[in-house]
């Protein structure tokens, strides 16, 4: 027997390699740089690997060969969108990243142990924040372009595992933190035993665990049908957890609530991202032409996502609390792009994900800085009169909140509009009548927080606005301006979506 | 030239003049503001003198591309109605501005901001009103929200943060049905030749009647709110009563507008048939509206809900004139839209320095003011008279064409909204005996007199009330083209008068 040694196509693959080269320097960088330096020097070497793997999907973007690694990726318009909207995300959220307020000291140590109080005093702060999240992202980069589903169990695998231990890394509220993470990997764990169940029944189905061979025993209907659609049902569970899709949804709430406001930031806008790249993939592909299986109930999920997120959100008293249930209805939106299976669909879910994911950023920036002498404040209540006392972070933040409830000449608005006439094109009008009313609901409940900035007077209790260090401001800056400019012209990203959006199969 | 697009970028660069004043030299914000306005108002009337009276083509046509892949353009023109009310826009925001000198101090923001918001949004008015590709239509409809939101929840008085939120969700819910029916024309235009939002290709689409009556009642809803038509109305009084009288006088002179004009533009040019199918209930709502805005109004003791029941009814005159079907109604109801624009703007700003100087807004507050402040006294009577629509006033012209109108194709709804003119006399001679004759109320006695620049500022609304009164045949000139031509494509003739006795 000989073997054949595989061929990899390191350029294709390149921009993943990098973050992970840049992962590990930052484990090192860890380890032998001194405290002084360490937190300077992983943030550069984290930004700067970032960019250099925003360039290398650049310089990728138009190679004919799509394929690498023996078929387990491929690498099509898609791909790239998807990998440079994950990059863009996470370059300005890592900025939020560099206020070491946000995380613990030590994370090794129990709360309120002596250890602990120890690595405070001597400001001996561990940074290993930034090796994890690249670790993270390098696994959302794989999870959308994955070809064959051991991949994508990989790949699953390697942007959760980082993403449980950022939840717990909380300074303040650290039990919380450490609550929700459990929470978080709890439910993760279980959902990527569904996920890997799915797997079984499609390979039962189709003795095939690539995406080119499920897909061809789908179209030739060869199979058990019944395998199949167990399969599929499995592998939905395991992808809608990952959005957060009702009834799935029940860690979002309380671990954006628990982690540290930057992860949660990046969380909730690049996870995004990367989930439903793998979720466009699976469904435009491999189960295109089983679209009678899976769209009714996708639908119904959309719906039920769309109206309880919009619901649950205007009782909520905790703005990442409601940050997070109006992410679960933007889940529900995103869905009625998935269920679309048409090229508007892809294009309007790809300009939603971006548009959503920078919004998300920015909004979570804001929650930053909203503090009073023990750390943030997340209590609406003490929102109150907000504009009156810093009116340029109140007025960011309702530009964001704006974009997601989708008020024309933001880039909430064009996105709704590209999502919601793809879905009707396609026939989804019931969703498409949902998501309509849910907007409405949901825009309640955005105003709502306006009203409390602007409208109403300010309480005396110490709350107040830190003023925004430069990359905090950086973030703020270039995600309003996304945000406003995609609302008002957002012709030229729409032609590259559309010149670049066909999978290849 | 692009003159509309001229027009729109004018009350930008004044906003951007105004942003980069110094917040603390109030006086010198005001007046570029004034400056702003009145450049504006010039170069509409320069525009208007070189429009075709006698055409039905959309004139100052422009087109750009602008999201080229979802076929959407940035498309302006105006017909004789969009003219109208552009101009109407434009000659009330240099009046608001100056009647409302003060009125701005005593929000929660700074001067300031009060007149950026002022300018985005007269921007926005022309925007909405010129614009001939539905989204760019939409984008602008829903966009104008924010401003008047912000001018209401910032610099109004009393409950203004409730009015202000009550008035963005029911304009919010109105607009997103619309954004439904968009969609959908959306998509089946892309089904029928190409994906497009242009006004004129979207109306020869294909649809099937229940479609259409689907879709047309997402942009009826849309524009019933907004106009607002009786049981749609019930953010209205609250927001006047909580606006300052500038921003009503722009609230219910011209956003209100946009409801009864998109009626026609929208709803009529895009669902003919299934408006004639509506056109039974649309009719009874409308003529509800008229006597119950009257009724409501006699009841009001708050001066300026008393002005906003008055406009309920109004509102159902102009819908009436619309959806009558014939050449004199739609004539009536173009002109109603300008008329009341003006006679409105008169009672809330004669009213508002009556609230202001007396430091209350009940009726029964008031008294004797013809003898304390005899100029302002007939101001406010001369408004009353307007609103009333007296014979010799500008809306006596419009209420009569939509009476007449309608009476040839309705003559039971007629014969009810010509009640609701008897009631009219009611809800103005009520508050003009209590608040300008009979004893001067304690507390009175000192009110001062309107000053040079009140004085000023009322007196183009009062000319053009008067004049048109006298002479309307230069707006109904511009006007009729386009009134015979969107009848006759609707596939209505004028039923023949006929001569009385059988």
């Amino acid at each position: 027997m000989t073997f054949t040694a595989p061929v990899l196509n390191y350029t294709l693959l390149s921009p993943i390699l990098i973050l992970l080269g840049g992962a590990l320097i930052g484990v090192l960088v860890e380890a032998f740089v001194s405290k002084a330096l360490r937190s300077i020097v992983q943030l550069s070497l984290t930004v700067g690997t970032l960019v250099l793997s925003l360039a290398q999907v650049w310089r990728i973007h138009n190679e004919t060969s799509m394929s690498a690694a023996m078929g387990s990726v491929i690498i099509d318009g898609p791909a790239i969108l998807l990998q440079a909207s994950i990059l863009i995300i996470s370059i300005i959220s890592i900025f939020l990243f560099a206020d070491t307020d946000h995380f613990t000291a030590l994370a090794a140590a129990l709360p309120g142990s002596e250890e602990e109080r120890h690595s405070l005093e001597t400001g001996n702060q561990v940074t290993e924040v930034y090796p994890l999240t690249l670790f993270a992202i390098s696994g959302m980069m794989l999870f959308p372009i994955a070809s064959d589903l051991i991949t994508l169990f990989v790949a699953l695998e390697m942007l959760s595992l980082p993403l449980y231990l950022m939840a717990g890394l909380s300074r303040r509220r650290r039990l919380a933190s450490q609550e929700a993470a459990l929470k978080y990997f709890l439910l993760g764990a279980f959902s990527s035993a569904f996920f890997l169940f799915g797997m079984a029944y499609l390979y039962g189905y189709s003795a095939s665990i690539t995406y080119a061979g499920i897909r061809e025993s789908v179209v030739g209907g060869s199979g058990n049908d019944v395998l199949l659609l167990i399969g599929i049902a499995f592998l939905s569970i395991g992808l809608l957890f990952k959005v957060g899709a009702v009834p799935f949804h029940a860690w979002s709430p309380d671990v954006y609530q628990g982690a540290p406001t930057p992860i949660t930031g990046f969380m909730a806008a690049a996870t995004k991202v990367a989930a439903f790249g793998a979720m466009l993939r699976i469904y435009y592909t491999v189960f295109a032409n089983a679209q009678w299986s899976w769209t009714p109930l996708l639908s119904v999920i959309a719906i039920i996502t769309m109206l309880f997120g919009s619901l649950v959100a205007i009782a909520q008293r905790d703005v990442k609390r409601m940050l997070a249930y109006s992410s679960i209805a933007h889940a529900g939106f995103l869905l009625a792009g998935v269920i679309a299976l048409n090229k508007a669909g892809l294009e309007a879910s790809i300009f939603y994900l971006f548009a959503y994911g920078v919004a998300t950023v920015g909004a979570f920036a804001v929650v930053t800085l909203v503090r009073d002498s023990s750390g943030e404040v997340t209590d609406l209540n003490r929102w109150k009169g907000l504009g009156k006392r810093s009116p340029w972070v109140a007025a960011t933040f309702a530009g964001f909140l704006l974009a997601f409830a989708g008020i024309p000449l933001t880039s909430g608005f064009i996105g709704k509009f590209s999502i919601f006439s793809a879905a009707y094109e396609s026939g989804a009008k019931g969703v498409v009548f949902a998501g309509v009313l849910s907007s409405a609901i949901a825009a309640f409940f955005y105003i709502r927080v306006i009203v409390l900035m602007f409208f109403t007077d300010a309480t005396q209790d110490g709350t107040s606005v830190q003023l925004p260090s430069a990359l905090t401001r950086a973030t703020l800056v270039i995600s309003i301006a996304i945000t406003i400019a995609l609302g008002v012209y957002p012709a030229p990203l729409l032609n590259v979506i559309s010149n670049l959006s066909t999978f290849i199969r | 030239m692009n003159w509309l697009t001229l027009l729109m970028v004018l009350p930008l660069i004044g906003s951007v003049a105004l942003a980069v004043l110094p917040k603390e030299n109030e006086k010198l914000v005001k007046q570029v503001a004034l400056a702003s306005t009145l450049v504006v108002m010039g170069a509409t009337i320069a525009m208007a003198v070189g429009f075709q009276r006698d055409s039905i083509e959309l004139q100052f046509v422009e087109k750009y591309a602008w999201i080229p892949s979802f076929g959407i353009n940035y498309a302006l023109g105006v017909d004789g109605l969009a003219l109208v009310l552009i101009l109407m826009s434009t000659i009330l925001a240099p009046v608001v501005v100056l009647a409302g000198w003060n009125e701005s101090q005593g929000g929660r923001w700074s001067v300031k901001t009060f007149y950026i918001l002022i300018l985005v949004l007269e921007t926005m008015m022309i925007g909405v009103f010129a614009a001939t590709d539905v989204f760019l239509f939409y984008v602008i409809f829903e966009a104008m929200l924010i401003p008047v939101y912000f001018l209401i929840g910032g610099y109004g008085s009393g409950e203004r943060s409730a009015a202000a939120v009550k008035f963005l969700i029911y304009s919010l819910f109105g607009g997103l049905m619309m954004l439904a029916s968009i969609i959908a024309l959306y998509v089946m235009s892309g089904a029928q030749g190409g994906h497009t939002f242009d006004l004129a290709a979207l109306s020869q689409l294909q649809m099937s009647s229940m479609t259409q009556n689907l879709l047309f009642l997402g942009f009826f809803i849309a524009f019933a709110i907004k106009a607002p038509l009786w049981p749609l109305h019930t953010w209205l009084p609250d927001a006047a009563e909580s606006a300052t009288p500038g921003t009503s006088v722009l609230l219910l002179g011209v956003l209100d507008k946009v409801g009864t004009f998109g009626m026609i533009r929208y709803c009529l040019t895009l669902f003919p048939d299934a408006s004639k199918t509506f056109t039974p209930v649309i009719l009874v709502l409308a003529v509800i509206s008229i006597i119950y805005g009257a009724i409501l109004a006699i009841g009001q003791r708050d001066l300026k809900r008393l002005i906003a029941f008055t406009s309920i009814s109004h509102f159902g005159f102009i819908t009436l004139g619309i959806f009558a079907m014939t050449s004199q109604g739609y004539s009536g109801a173009a002109l109603y839209m300008f008329n009341h624009g003006f006679s409105t703007a008169a009672l809330f700003l004669v009213g508002g320095w009556m609230i202001s100087r007396r430091g209350s807004s009940t009726i029964s507050d008031f008294g004797g003011l013809q003898r304390i402040t005899p100029v302002m006294a007939w101001m406010f009577f001369l408004a009353g008279m307007s609103s009333l629509a007296l014979p010799g006033m500008s809306s006596f012209v419009s209420e009569f064409l939509v009476l007449v109108g309608t009476f040839t194709r309705y003559p039971v709804h007629a014969v009810i909204a010509t009640f609701g003119i008897v009631l009219a006399a009611l809800y103005i001679l009520i508050p003009v005996q209590k608040a300008l004759h009979g004893p001067t109320t304690p507390g009175n006695e000192n009110l001062s007199d309107l000053n040079l620049r009140e004085k000023i500022a009322i007196a183009p609304v009062m000319a053009i009330i008067i004049v048109l009164g006298f002479y309307p045949a230069p707006l109904l000139n511009v006007i009729n083209p386009a009134a015979t031509h969107v009848i006759a494509q609707l596939g209505f003739s004028d039923p023949a008068p006929t001569s009385g006795g059988k």
